[in-house]
């Protein structure tokens, strides 16, 4: 009995999956590989049942992929496999190794543009847009999930210590100052920590400081640029923390994000890291804390100017048919609209793409609502970008960001000065530049 | 003499070996012949320009410090994770070997790690000795020791080694218990008599009876230690800090998976091959031969 009654339900399902398809023109499918687990996953599927139900004629299918190199590797593959998806989301490193790949993808401006469906180029938030947008204003990929390098501090310990926490450090020997305090006071055993070294203390630096970090424009203009983050301000920051490292007010935290506990557990109370962070933060946090926008060098002329950002974009590959590219069109208009855009910033702290979801956010009053949520915004649109602070785009830069890392760890345990490190780190940079320009002419 | 058994139908013994063939083919002779062809080819990620290198890939490496430092790191790595598993599974075995009273329960305990993914095993590893909130690395401060195996290349190196043997342990543990069990207690008693002490029939009658069994496991774990361990250095390290833990096979992954160079990573498990091949080589030739059985 029981056995019937299990396969009757079964039919039942089955039959309500089926008919619904049946009954309507069956929509065409458009595929997304995409690299959020989690709750950020969630919200991604919840995202694109959104845009299912909107409308009939598409049918957006996310497919999460693991981490980002997972999700690009996957997407190569399939591509070379013939079978890929029609949208890749692809973090911001391997958007010179996309660019570079003609014939295998289609750029968002051509899309949009075939599909005959409007859209204005000028209502994205041109920092966020610029990183993934031709010389002559051409945009290559929709910016999906932006963050950008923040300061983060411990307010408790700030309280703790007898500093101002409505006044967090804004230049980096104030920032050396407040950690020295915060360690004599026991406030926290260390001053600051880092997520991501190379993106923060040398990508979002350059760009903070209206350095060059590479010739061309920062990769912008051509193939043929070349890393030049040894030079002078570069080394002095890194030299201090690593000098720093002696009296408590620096610790290496690790790659990628791992330093996030040296944070959360109040083993130091200053740290930077991506605006995304905010809500971990947020959840795993037993203290007040407070976001700032990231120090500078007071001396340097220029700085601050604007930081750049990470995070992934969406790229559109090639070899579909005009009604399927039209359906990817559709697609990124809904998730470029206010009302979604301005909801997956205020969920996730992902920067809004649009500046419309931004003036959405404002009016919505989420800013007072949730302190410390603006400031990676504010950080990004403080200044007109410039050549050097639009972002960087170098061929191979997820093994450049390696070779980083590795440079740091020499620099961190004292094996290498800063000056040698990043030498070092430039040299074999540069040597990835080359094969990369020879591979890709 | 040899007895010799003779097919009847010419074409039966092809299609009983097919099956066998089929699979070698598939899994080893096409994507090895792949990797070949690929470590000759310059190529953007996406195959839509390749060009032919000669032997670019290879010269590459050769004059890069960094892959020079990764064979070093391999070698370390490798015949310590072999020294480290063979020695603690012998002990273990030893031990094992006497215990009278729950023996299976030992055994089963022992032999449980086995049973655990590699990146799982890294993962337990990454939690114990994380420098912030790792159980062991806190113990290790109160001990005196500085322990932040994301700067201090030795420690990283040891870290990993231990994961790696950690799960060796076991598979060697069984092979020696076997062993042990294998040999005659006649022997062991006749020397017992002629009042040899536990020590001295350990390694006058016991560890040559088991020099085979040694032998064949010395080969397994450094082709383990080459070839299997990425997901523990993946988990725990990533082939930092710098580079000190970059073993070549963990290069291949992140070179050819991580970072997209095809033809470099595809160049690097050539020369991996051309190592296993090698070691195949030594273990059938020189090995086998030399030890008494």
């Amino acid at each position: 009995m029981k056995h019937l009654r299990n396969l009757r339900i079964a039919l039942a399902v089955i039959a309500i999956m089926v008919m619904p398809a049946c009954a309507l023109a069956a929509p065409i499918t458009i595929n997304w590989w995409h690299a959020h687990g989690g709750i950020l996953g969630e919200k991604v599927n919840s995202i694109c049942e959104g845009f299912n139900k909107s409308q009939t004629a598409y049918q957006v299918v996310p497919t999460y992929k693991g981490s980002y190199a997972d999700t690009m590797t996957a997407g190569i593959a399939a591509f070379r496999a013939k079978n890929p998806p029609h949208i890749l989301q692809v973090f911001e490193v391997g958007t010179a190794t996309m660019m570079a790949a003609k014939g295998a993808v289609k750029p968002v401006y051509e899309v949009m543009k075939q599909s005959g469906l409007p859209f204005d180029p000028n209502a994205y938030l041109p920092t966020v847009t610029g990183y993934y947008t031709t010389m002559d204003g051409k945009m290559l990929s929709m910016p999906f999930n932006s963050s950008t390098a923040i300061l983060y501090y411990n307010i408790d310990a700030f309280k703790k210590a007898g500093l101002d926490p409505a006044k967090p450090p804004k230049t980096w020997p104030a920032l050396g100052e407040a950690a020295k305090k915060l360690v004599a006071a026991g406030a926290s055993p260390v001053g600051l920590s880092s997520s991501w070294n190379g993106w923060i203390h040398l990508e979002n630096f350059g760009a903070w400081h209206n350095v060059p970090f590479g010739t061309k424009a920062n990769g912008f203009g051509g193939l043929d640029a070349r890393y030049t983050f040894n030079s002078p301000l570069y080394v002095k920051h890194i030299q201090q923390l690593a000098d720093w490292q002696k009296d408590k007010i620096f610790i290496y935290g690790g790659r990628t994000d791992l330093g996030n506990a040296k944070f959360n557990s109040g083993e130091v109370a200053l740290y930077t890291a991506s605006s995304a962070s905010y809500a971990g933060f947020k959840k795993t946090c037993q203290f007040e804390f407070g976001t700032a926008m990231l120090p500078y060098l007071p001396d340097q002329k220029g700085a601050p100017q604007n930081t750049i950002i990470g995070g992934a974009s969406l790229w559109v590959l090639n070899g579909f048919k005009p009604e399927e590219y039209k359906g990817v069109a559709a697609f990124f208009n809904y998730i470029s609209s206010p009302e979604v855009m301005a909801d997956w910033h205020q969920f996730t702290g992902y920067l809004p793409i649009t500046t419309a979801a931004y003036e959405l956010t404002k009016k919505q009053g989420f800013y007072e609502k949730n302190p410390g949520t603006e400031t990676a915004l504010l950080q990004m649109i403080l200044n007109k970008p410039t050549e050097n602070s639009k972002g960087i785009r170098f061929g191979d830069h997820a093994k450049t960001r390696d070779i980083m890392d590795n440079e740091f760890e020499a620099i961190f345990a004292g094996q290498k000065t800063a000056k040698q490190g990043l030498d070092d780190a430039v040299k074999a940079g540069n040597e990835l530049l080359v094969k990369f320009e020879k591979a890709n002419k | 003499m040899e007895k010799r058994v003779v097919f009847r139908k010419k074409f039966l013994p092809y299609i009983l070996v097919a099956p066998q063939i089929i699979i070698t083919v598939v899994f080893f002779i096409w994507p090895a012949s792949q990797a070949l062809y690929q470590s000759v080819l310059q190529e953007d990620a996406f195959g839509t320009s390749s060009n032919f290198v000669w032997l670019d890939n290879f010269i590459d490496l050769f004059s890069s410090s960094e892959y020079l430092h990764s064979f070093y790191v391999t070698l370390v790595f490798s015949f310590s994770v072999a020294g480290l598993a063979l020695t603690v599974a012998l002990l273990l075995a030893v031990m094992a070997d006497r215990a009278i009273r729950s023996a299976t329960a030992y055994k089963t305990l022992i032999i449980w790690p086995y049973a655990v993914a590699p990146v799982v095993a890294g993962v337990l590893w990454y939690f114990l000795f994380n420098p912030t909130v790792g159980m062991m690395a806190f113990f290790l401060r109160q001990l005196g020791v500085n322990w932040n195996h994301t700067l201090n290349g030795g420690q990283a190196m040891a870290l990993v080694i231990i994961a790696a043997a950690w799960r060796e342990i076991s598979y060697n543990f069984l092979f020696f218990l076997a062993g042990l069990q294998a040999i005659p207690h006649s022997f062991i008693e006749a020397a017992a008599i002629d009042g040899a002490g536990p020590w001295r029939r350990f390694w006058t009658i016991v560890f040559p009876l088991l020099s085979p069994t040694a032998f064949f496991l010395i080969v397994v774990n450094i082709v383990y230690a080459f070839f299997d361990t990425f997901g523990v250095i993946h988990a725990l390290t990533r082939g930092g800090p710098s580079y000190a833990t970059n073993i070549l096979v963990y290069k291949v992954f992140n070179d050819g998976f991580i970072n997209l160079d095809l033809g470099g990573s595809a160049a690097q498990s050539v020369i991996l091959m051309l190592v296993v091949i090698s070691l195949t080589v030594i273990q059938f030739r020189f090995i086998e031969r030399k030890v008494h059985y």
